[in-house]
């Protein structure tokens, strides 16, 4: 709790949690979200057993990882496509940076994906001489912002009409009007001679289809699908946990994903990539390269009790419904991924100086209750909170603290003892009026609350009075 | 069956809100039930199980066990302590020698709503409360024990008790334990939502299944100089009709 990024998080939180305007606002778009998301699900004859047959789906290709992910590689190669194996970020990174030079690309467009943002593959590539451009609306204007997604799947959504506006007119060119069809109409314009100009289209997967070799890429703006269907040059960056065994899983993978994300029955663009053109085909891409990145997830897999975290298809539900984030926003958390997800992730992923997110939580279950494939969210922030305490990150205070709770209610004497010393404590002082001061033992509660009425007596105590022993 | 009831106080409750056990007492009385408090007991060893101590959490778990272990029916006034017994005991004290017991135990614990509706089968305890009331769901008691209808059952049937819903009444209030005080400006943040929540219901007093989420919530409304009061849903049911 005391690493620079638990400071760090700490300092953005408590601005963020005091900001009102910044609370109205995520309180409106998560509101927009929970109706659609209601609809949404209405829409399914029985959105619990959606939610199961995805979690099924899912479990079995991360329990059979080594299967399904060998059938991947295979069916792409038959197709003339290349898979790449990277362990870790600079792995990944370096294959793309140094297949995009060798290739003379100067120009990259690229479609959403979270995976780009954990490997930090952008930077990289500008820092090798090329362009890339964001091409999902949200990420274009993040990205023009200088800024990293707010949110998994809604990037920008932290940004008022107003504040694009204001930002369109600084970096674009032909922007007619502040009305959303022209700044919309600017951005498309900006992409459009992206797309037809880039050498190489990177891609995440929102679905690696074992059976088929198929990588599936959901977008709502079509833009996936330009990304992978003009460059000459294709590559899609993913995490291995994201292969299912079969082209068929996608019939309740897909819509389920889609009501998760934003209520959609179905998201607009559901692409099927499958490699470069064949001799006799009329177009397609020359090269088509899928990387697999590790980054971490094999030691998630190894950890039976937390391995379901690599089910998550990365919806973003969890975030719209978690108050915690409703309260501090995505960027306070300085992680790739935000929200309940990430909180579990970030030991994980970013090693334990990131284990405080996991105490950052009411541990409310909504999470839990919401996520299409029934990862155990919010439980699991319980074993990581276990696991650092057991890998000796606790605070010695805290340490010291729960040994003498331990001593204290190891026995009804000592317990009825050290409380009623608690209590006289707190009545006398509060009736000197030193509540919530330095003297008060329970300033860090009083600082935000009014101090309770402290009682005379205990429950056992009356209870001794009234009935005897029993 | 026995209609013997033992109470299962929360440390906090006997400490910081007696009367709610004592109104708990009251309840169960009132319908018939013969009541027994055995005082043997301390605390379920939650606030270390939820801070990570595990090793601290054990013993104290494990004592509670044996003080309820010959109880047949065991009413708690709290769905988060509740929901640490039969949902985390079973985790936490695997490998225990009384892990078959705490399992066990798990089967025979209720929160109180969810004992007077479904084992007592009681809707009406024949309280009277004249009063605008909003019930708060309080997380481990919606999201653990799967408790939504059956508290407000029970409110439904108190006589003068007008129910109203507030916006919102699912969101946790923002209490999670000591989160609301190692993260103390995200927990206000969360408690004012609440707090503004509750206010805008028009009740006069919000009620919920917990006490921890009624402290963190009455120190928020009080900041806030609400009219509102809170009041624990025992507190309601044991109000005798005049």
């Amino acid at each position: 709790m005391n690493s620079a990024p638990a400071q760090e998080f700490l300092r953005r939180a408590a601005e963020r949690a005091a900001d009102l305007t910044h609370r109205q606002m995520l309180r409106a778009g998560m509101d927009h979200y929970q109706a659609n998301f209601a609809k949404g699900r209405g829409r399914f004859a029985d959105w619990e057993a959606a939610r199961q047959r995805c979690h099924e789906i899912k479990w079995e290709g991360v329990n059979h990882l080594d299967k399904y992910l060998l059938e991947f590689e295979a069916r792409v190669k038959e197709r003339g496509g290349r898979v790449f194996w990277a362990e870790n970020s600079e792995e990944a990174r370096n294959y793309v940076v140094n297949l995009a030079a060798s290739r003379g690309v100067r120009r990259v467009v690229k479609s959403k994906s979270m995976v780009t943002e954990e490997i930090h593959l952008s930077p990289a590539l500008e820092k090798a001489g090329m362009e890339v451009f964001e091409t999902d609306l949200g990420e274009f204007i993040v990205q023009l912002r200088n800024e990293p997604p707010y949110h998994i799947v809604m990037p920008a959504m932290h940004l008022t009409h107003a504040q694009i506006a204001k930002l369109f007119h600084e970096k674009l060119s032909d922007v007619a009007g502040d009305d959303p069809v022209s700044l919309v109409a600017a951005a498309r314009q900006a992409l459009r001679r992206a797309f037809f100009s880039a050498e190489m289209g990177i891609s995440g997967a929102n679905f690696l289809v074992a059976d088929s070799g198929l990588v599936a890429i959901t977008t709502n703006e079509g833009n996936g699908r330009l990304c992978v269907s003009l460059p000459r040059i294709q590559v899609a960056v993913t995490g291995i946990e994201k292969v299912i065994p079969r082209l068929r899983d996608l019939a309740v993978l897909w819509p389920t994903l889609a009501t998760a994300g934003t209520g959609q029955a179905i998201t607009t663009y559901n692409t099927l990539v499958g490699g470069p053109r064949r001799p006799g085909e009329p177009d397609g891409p020359e090269e088509f390269h899928v990387i697999l990145l590790d980054n971490g997830r094999s030691e998630l897999l190894a950890d039976a009790e937390q391995r379901d975290v690599l089910y998550c298809i990365r919806c973003g539900a969890c975030l719209n419904t978690c108050p915690v984030f409703r309260a501090i926003g995505g960027h306070s958390y300085g992680t790739t991924y935000p929200g309940p997800i990430g909180s579990v992730l970030a030991p994980h992923l970013r090693g334990p100086e990131f284990a405080h997110l996991s105490y950052a939580s009411s541990l409310c279950g909504a999470c839990t209750d919401i996520c299409p494939v029934k990862v155990d969210l919010h439980h699991h922030l319980l074993h990581n909170r276990r696991n650092a305490v057991n890998a000796g990150r606790g605070r010695f205070g805290e340490r010291l603290g729960f040994k003498l709770w331990r001593w204290a209610m190891a026995g009804a004497r000592r317990f009825e003892l050290v409380g009623g010393v608690v209590r006289a404590t707190l009545r006398a002082l509060y009736a000197l009026g030193l509540e919530g001061t330095a003297l008060d033992p329970a300033r860090a509660w009083t600082r935000n609350h009014a101090a309770p009425a402290i009682p005379r007596a205990s429950f056992r105590k009356l209870w001794r009075e009234k009935n005897g022993a029993r | 069956m026995a209609r013997r009831a033992t109470l299962f106080i929360p440390c906090f409750v006997d400490q910081l809100g007696p009367q709610i056990g004592q109104d708990t007492a009251r309840v169960l009385q009132r319908i018939g039930w013969e009541v027994e408090f055995r005082p043997e007991q301390t605390c379920c060893g939650q606030p270390a199980f939820n801070s990570g101590y595990w090793n601290e959490a054990a013993p104290v778990a494990e004592r509670l066990v044996r003080v309820l272990r010959s109880a047949e029916v065991v009413v708690c006034p709290s769905g988060s302590c509740t929901t640490m017994v039969r949902h985390f005991y079973p985790e936490l004290l695997a490998g225990s020698p009384v892990h078959a017991e705490a399992v066990e135990l798990g089967q025979r614990v209720f929160e109180l709503a969810e004992f007077l509706v479904k084992i007592a089968q009681v809707t009406d305890v024949g309280a009277e409360f004249p009063h605008r009331v909003t019930y708060h769901d309080s997380c481990h008691a919606l999201r653990e024990l799967r408790l939504k209808e059956e508290p407000r059952e029970l409110l439904r049937h108190v006589r003068g008790l007008e129910l109203v819903e507030m916006g919102y009444a699912e969101e946790c209030c923002g209490f999670g334990g000591t989160f609301s005080t190692k993260f103390a400006m995200i927990s206000a943040s969360m408690g004012d939502s609440k707090a503004e929540n509750i206010e805008a219901s028009g009740a006069e007093y919000v009620t919920a299944a917990d006490s921890s989420c009624l402290l963190h919530i009455e120190g928020m409304l009080r900041r806030r100089n609400s009219r509102t009061r809170t009041i624990h849903i025992a507190s309601i049911l044991a109000q005798e009709a005049r």
